[in-house]
């Protein structure tokens, strides 16, 4: 009984991971054979970034405020206050900035992205593109991917900047942590790798954003239902991915730069 | 030149097209009648590849669809022109990004150019001075018409039309009808419509191929069609419910 549901589960994952890799395949095809349109990344540029600048500051502030005061409760029984900034600057960069930026892009940006296709989908237009000759991935997809990736890392940064001057702003103000030593240590502990580490996570996310919620519209089923569903599975499987890509991410990046 | 050959269609367990076998000539003008359901839809987009057949091949100008990929399929997507039942306009573009999509795709004309084709284009199908408009702003004949409108300004070689003139009012369908004709005459296009609607059939159509539970049922010069003493035929074009099945099977 419990075999054959199974199987047919793990049939059912490889052959999403299937179909993701072709679409993301085929977006790298379009772009070494054509440009982009400028407009449309643009457009998608402007959607992505600059429409998720209060959702993305918010989570870097709440997030550095609450890293900040929690670590300071902790550290002061040992007498380490001036630690605390080196916690939240490392955690911010390499781990918590990423991560949580980004499942914000996954909820807000991934969300529109499925279901802007999928209702593309459902009311033949995709179809309609086709007969127009012209490829769904190299209109649709391919400046979704580019601006995600290119917002991503962006907006990750901003998010890291927001939470440290939060996080400083609790620390040396709120709860009397000796303001040079905060900045001196954070400078002292925080590497280039923790910045870089960051860094690329926020791009590969965003582009695995781009390609899950776009792949979920294109392939989304009948009705007000089908682009519903697709629209859940979009963030769900985004979010999901964004968590345990994170895991082997820091793995393999720490790895890289640390030895 | 398009040959279907043995076409079998089906979802999950719900046969449609059944061995569906058709040629059409280059230049021909052709209409394809037959019951609502009965996949005259599903075989229109099985033309343009739109669906991949269960079994069977189309040819298009000799060149097999089925072993083609999406990237090839587009070179030969851009002989034909489609318009689709519900128009599929896209919703976020305006009328006049709609109709000029495929001419702003290929980068080969000037904005002011583009202008022109598109108001020639909407003039065409009367509908003057409508660019800025979306859509949802449209009524359904309208949406039909700017689809019309899209699918002609690049002058395809093969054109397709999924029910052109349903939801029109009589004298906006004979309209249709008469630009079917004429882009039919003065481009000459092969021009494959479906309807459901005999007069049009008349009006736009050579030759006339009916569906019938997923074969071609019957094939012949317009005239011969619609004054066929078939049965099935016969009751079709006259809208004749058999006195053995009242209900829709
Ligand atoms: N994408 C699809 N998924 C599942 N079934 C479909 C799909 N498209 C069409 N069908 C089924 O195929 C059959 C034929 O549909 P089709 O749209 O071709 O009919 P039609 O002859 O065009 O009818 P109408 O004249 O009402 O437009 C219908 O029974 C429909 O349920
Ligand atoms: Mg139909």
């Amino acid at each position: 009984m419990v075999v054959p549901i199974l199987q047919q589960r793990v049939r059912y994952l490889f052959s999403e991971l299937g179909e993701l890799a072709h679409i993301a395949g085929e977006a790298i095809r379009s772009l070494r054979h054509q440009r982009p349109s400028w407009r449309d990344f643009v457009e998608q540029l402007h959607f992505i970034g600059v429409k998720s600048q209060s959702v993305v500051i918010t989570t870097g502030a709440a997030t550095g405020m609450v890293l900040c005061a929690q670590t300071y409760f902790q550290f002061h029984k040992v007498k380490m206050d001036t630690a605390t900034g080196a916690v939240v600057s490392v955690g911010m960069c390499s781990e918590l900035g990423p991560v949580l930026a980004c499942l914000m892009i996954a909820g807000r940006v991934g969300a529109a992205m499925a279901a802007e296709l999928g209702t593309m989908k459902v009311t033949e237009q995709i179809d309609a593109l086709r007969t127009l000759a012209t490829h769904p991935v190299d209109y649709l997809v391919v400046p979704r991917l580019l601006a995600a990736t290119v917002a991503a890392p962006l907006l990750t940064a901003e998010a890291v900047a927001v939470g440290i001057f939060a996080s400083w702003m609790v620390g040396a103000h709120l709860l009397g942590i000796d303001s040079a030593y905060y900045v001196a240590n954070m400078n002292r502990y925080t590497a280039p790798a923790d910045v870089v580490t960051g860094l690329i996570k926020a791009t590969l996310f965003g582009a695995a954003i781009a390609v899950i919620s776009c792949y979920k519209g294109l392939s989304c089923q009948q009705g007000a239902e089908g682009v519903g569903k697709a629209t859940t599975e979009a963030v769900v499987y985004s979010s999901i991915t964004v968590l345990v890509a994170n895991f082997f991410l820091t793995l393999f990046l720490t790895r890289l730069f640390k030895g | 030149m398009i040959e279907v050959r043995d076409l079998w269609k089906g979802f999950g367990p719900q046969p449609v097209l059944r061995g569906t076998c058709l040629r059409i000539e280059k230049g021909e003008a052709v209409v394809i009648i037959g019951r609502s359901g009965g996949g005259k839809s599903v075989l229109l987009k099985h033309l343009i590849a739109l669906l991949q057949p269960d079994r069977g091949q189309v040819l298009v100008e000799g060149q097999d669809l089925c072993c083609l990929d999406e990237r090839q399929l587009l070179q030969v997507r851009r002989k034909f022109g489609m318009l689709f039942q519900m128009a599929a306009l896209f919703d976020s573009l305006t009328v006049y990004e709609n109709v000029s999509f495929v001419l702003q795709r290929e980068r080969r004309h000037t904005e002011a150019q583009m202008r022109k084709l598109v108001a020639e284009a909407l003039e065409m199908v009367e509908l003057r001075g409508i660019e800025g408009k979306k859509p949802g702003e449209l009524s359904g004949g309208m949406r039909k018409r700017v689809g019309l409108a899209r699918a002609i300004i690049y002058r395809p070689e093969i054109l397709l039309y999924d029910e052109p003139t349903t939801g029109l009012d009589p004298v906006a369908g004979a309209r249709i009808d008469q630009l079917i004709h004429r882009v039919w005459e003065q481009l000459h296009v092969t021009s494959i419509a479906v309807t459901h609607d005999m007069a049009s059939a008349r009006r736009i159509s050579k030759r006339i191929l009916m569906l019938n539970e997923g074969v071609i049922y019957a094939d012949g010069p317009s005239a011969d069609i619609l004054s066929s003493t078939d049965p099935v035929v016969h009751n079709f074009v006259n809208g004749i419910v058999p006195a053995d099945s009242q209900s829709f099977a």
